[in-house]
């Protein structure tokens, strides 16, 4: 039995790395930037999460997952709770996230500038194909196969592809 | 952190509210599910629901923390238990429910579930851009993160108004008759209940009659857009400037339509009690 002793809140994060997003699979929770806060006590952990969408069917799973990581590590007593407030956004993506996104063929989100308004038929959102570069995109629907993407096309390639839309 | 002017019991009574409205619109639209005109479209209003969902849960959970820190009993049908997110939806029955009218009416065509959608996402873009200030610290997180879903709802909805409107003559038939038939529920959502007063005057709810006139301006563009005539106007089309609004379920009164709800929504647990999988 491998026991937890002198550990860093840095090697936590480390150990959360093997938990991903089980919707895109690609991801670890780090890179999505749902991991809020890490506070050790001795051979105990809490960790606290945030839901990228209210709804979101995946964030119970996740929390079992980083239960069962942690604990295989040697943590005696290891506790996921949520955090709401304040509201996860695509801003807390990490760089390494985004690239990876793309490499998976799912256009990672842009910039927090372009976040969705309220007005009705505006210029769709310029959105680069993951596959070919174009800029000449097009937005089949706002919703996807999950909560947090939108359907694209490119009108280059023809190629359908999801967009992780700015949130 | 939370804020402790307000009874705990009326808290509850405006957080099951919030809850119910969002829970039974999702449960509505995901009614949906498998059955829509086109696959994107399916996917869209099931992701609506999910949202909707999940915001009702969150609701829940702090309506069931903040009853079971009280001792509220506010649950008829269970015993000495502690209440949770689940015998909130699960284990009441009608007159308990406070959800608007205008949430639980059928879908009928796709015209009327996009007008209920379009008229309700309106209505809670204001809701929780006045919510995500509560003074309720709770209620201001959950506002503030489902107000960016909610943004989505709006301008789905209401771009498809604009498209059934300004379409076909049958699309415009179909989603004018859906006006005709909704409008009438559209009063009670500005129209107080004693608790969302009291909510209201704790600067904890909104105050909605003064969300009232943003949402007329919204919903005018929006049928402007579309060539709709707007029911609350006299011109052509319009059915009378002062039309007789519908209202109670914000009270527990509710059409007929909510017990059918519960009855598919609650069937596991009423027959099988407690069941879990």
């Amino acid at each position: 039995m491998k026991i937890i002793s002198d550990i860093s809140i840095e090697k936590v994060r480390e150990m959360l790395e093997e938990v991903t997003d089980p919707e895109v699979p690609v991801l670890t929770i780090n890179d999505l930037g749902i991991v809020r806060d890490i506070t050790l006590d001795g051979d105990r952990v809490e960790v606290t999460i945030t839901p990228t969408y209210s709804g979101c069917p995946a964030l119970d799973m996740i929390a079992a997952n980083i239960r069962m990581t942690l604990l295989s590590y040697g943590f005696a007593d290891v506790k996921v709770s949520n955090a709401i407030s304040p509201a996860w956004t695509t801003d807390w993506m990490s760089e390494k996230g985004k690239q990876k996104l793309k490499e998976f063929g799912i256009a990672p989100p842009n910039a927090k500038p372009q976040f969705c308004n309220t007005n009705y038929f505006t210029e769709n959102e310029a959105v680069q194909c993951p596959h070919c570069d174009s800029w000449n995109t097009r937005r089949i629907s706002e919703f996807g196969s999950t909560a947090c993407k939108a359907l694209y096309q490119c009108k280059d390639c023809q190629e359908p592809f999801d967009y992780f839309k700015c949130h | 952190m939370h804020n402790t002017n307000l009874e705990p019991a009326i808290l509850t009574e405006y957080l099951l509210h919030l809850a119910d409205d969002a829970l039974i619109l999702g449960h509505r639209n995901s009614e949906w599910c498998g059955h829509g005109p086109v696959l994107e479209q399916d996917i869209a209003l099931t992701n609506i629901a999910l949202d909707l969902i999940g915001q009702g849960r969150n609701f829940y959970q702090y309506a069931a923390s903040t009853a079971n820190q009280s001792g509220l009993r506010i649950l008829q049908t269970v015993e000495e238990k502690e209440i949770n997110e689940d015998s909130l939806a699960y284990l009441r029955d009608t007159r308990e429910f406070r959800n608007c009218l205008l949430v639980e009416q059928t879908n009928g065509d796709w015209a009327k579930t996009i007008m209920r959608q379009f008229l309700f996402s309106s209505f809670q873009y204001l809701l929780y851009s006045k919510l995500q200030e509560s003074r309720d610290s709770v209620i201001a997180g959950i506002s503030a993160k489902a107000l960016k879903e909610v943004t989505y709802h709006m301008r789905w909805s209401g771009e498809w108004v604009i498209r059934l409107g300004d379409g076909t003559e049958e699309s415009r038939h179909r989603i004018m008759q859906a006006i005709t038939e909704l409008w009438t529920y559209t009063g009670e959502l500005f129209a107080p209940t004693d608790y969302e007063k009291s909510a209201a005057d704790a600067g904890i709810g909104a105050n909605l009659p003064s969300l009232k006139t943003e949402w007329d301006k919204r919903v005018a563009e929006v049928f402007h857009e579309a060539i709709l005539p707007h029911p609350g106007g006299t011109g052509e089309g319009g059915l009378t400037a002062d039309p007789w609004m519908q209202s109670g379920g914000k009270s527990g009164l509710h059409s007929e339509h909510l017990g059918f709800i519960l009855t598919e929504l609650q069937f596991m647990q009423r027959a099988y009690p407690a069941c879990e999988w």
